[in-house]
């Protein structure tokens, strides 16, 4: 397992996940600035993800899609604040309407992804989200968030009924 | 659109009472021990008043108690809101664990990565 490490701020109501990986940060950027690749893991198998727009700089927008086993849509958007490829990614994560357009009334969590040369060689990458608020990560739970936990069922499913774990 | 009915009176008050930074100060500060108002009181350069104005805000959002220890009444953190706090982010964290368990796969099937 690549997860090194996660720290939780109760307070500041954030969380940093650290990984290192065996290989180089081009290589680990591309998990961010290639669309295909992006779209393989943002979302659960059982709510792919499809990446629409895909401006990965300063003032880009970049949108997905998630779909789910009923049908069901939400989608996302990130406002891209930040970007030093392949060193560092600033992004406002949101939900948008069916038309793509961010909902005013839904919370952002504020991401930042570092990702740094270690010196035994591959990389460590860094990922810190923020909430603005516990009613904010509330509403962000109750609703997209749902989407992770509904994998974690799907993937006990798989599980009882003998099915390859993805 | 699955959005599911969350108390949203009681998250006001919770970011009402944390929108403060005096209050989050007192979160804090009852969260290591236990202080009396007027205690509490001498670090800030408000009124006693304001304080235990401030302390009841944050009663009233469930993030601390006050207890009466005789004459003293002393504010207690209510550890609710960041018992909420940590079990979303218990959420959160699985959220990412399966996020990261993906790109494991991702980089052992592509190594080198392509021209993206």
């Amino acid at each position: 397992m690549s997860v090194t490490s996660i720290e939780k701020d109760l307070e500041r109501l954030t969380m940093t996940v650290t990984a290192h990986y065996d290989v180089s940060a081009d290589r680990a950027w591309q998990l961010w600035s290639d669309p295909r690749q992006l779209e393989r893991w943002w979302g659960p198998p059982s709510y792919p993800a499809a990446v629409l727009e895909h401006a990965l700089v300063a003032g880009g927008t970049v949108t997905y899609l998630m779909t789910g086993p009923q049908g069901e849509q939400y989608h996302g958007y990130w406002e891209v604040v930040e970007s030093n490829p392949p060193r560092h990614l600033l992004v406002r994560d949101g939900f948008a309407d069916a038309s793509g357009t961010p909902m005013d009334d839904m919370p952002q969590t504020l991401m930042t992804v570092g990702i740094s040369d270690r010196d035994t060689g591959g990389v460590a990458m860094t990922i810190t989200s923020q909430f603005p608020s516990l009613e904010a990560m509330e509403q962000l739970m109750a609703m997209g968030m749902d989407v992770g936990i509904r994998e974690a069922v799907g993937q006990i499913d798989d599980i009882l009924t003998g099915a390859p774990s993805r | 659109m699955v959005v599911k009915q969350i108390a949203d009176e009681e998250a006001d008050r919770i970011f009402h009472a944390l929108a403060d930074a005096t209050r989050r100060d007192i979160v804090r500060r009852s969260i290591d021990a236990d202080h009396s108002v007027s205690e509490l009181a001498r670090r800030y350069p408000i009124s006693l008043t304001a304080v235990q104005k401030h302390v009841d805000v944050l009663v009233a959002a469930g993030l601390v108690v006050k207890q009466r220890h005789g004459r003293e009444q002393r504010v207690v953190s209510d550890h609710g809101a960041l018992t909420r706090a940590q079990h979303l982010l218990d959420e959160y964290e699985q959220l990412w664990r399966r996020r990261l368990s993906r790109i494991d796969q991702i980089l052992d099937q592509d190594p080198q990565g392509g021209t993206a």
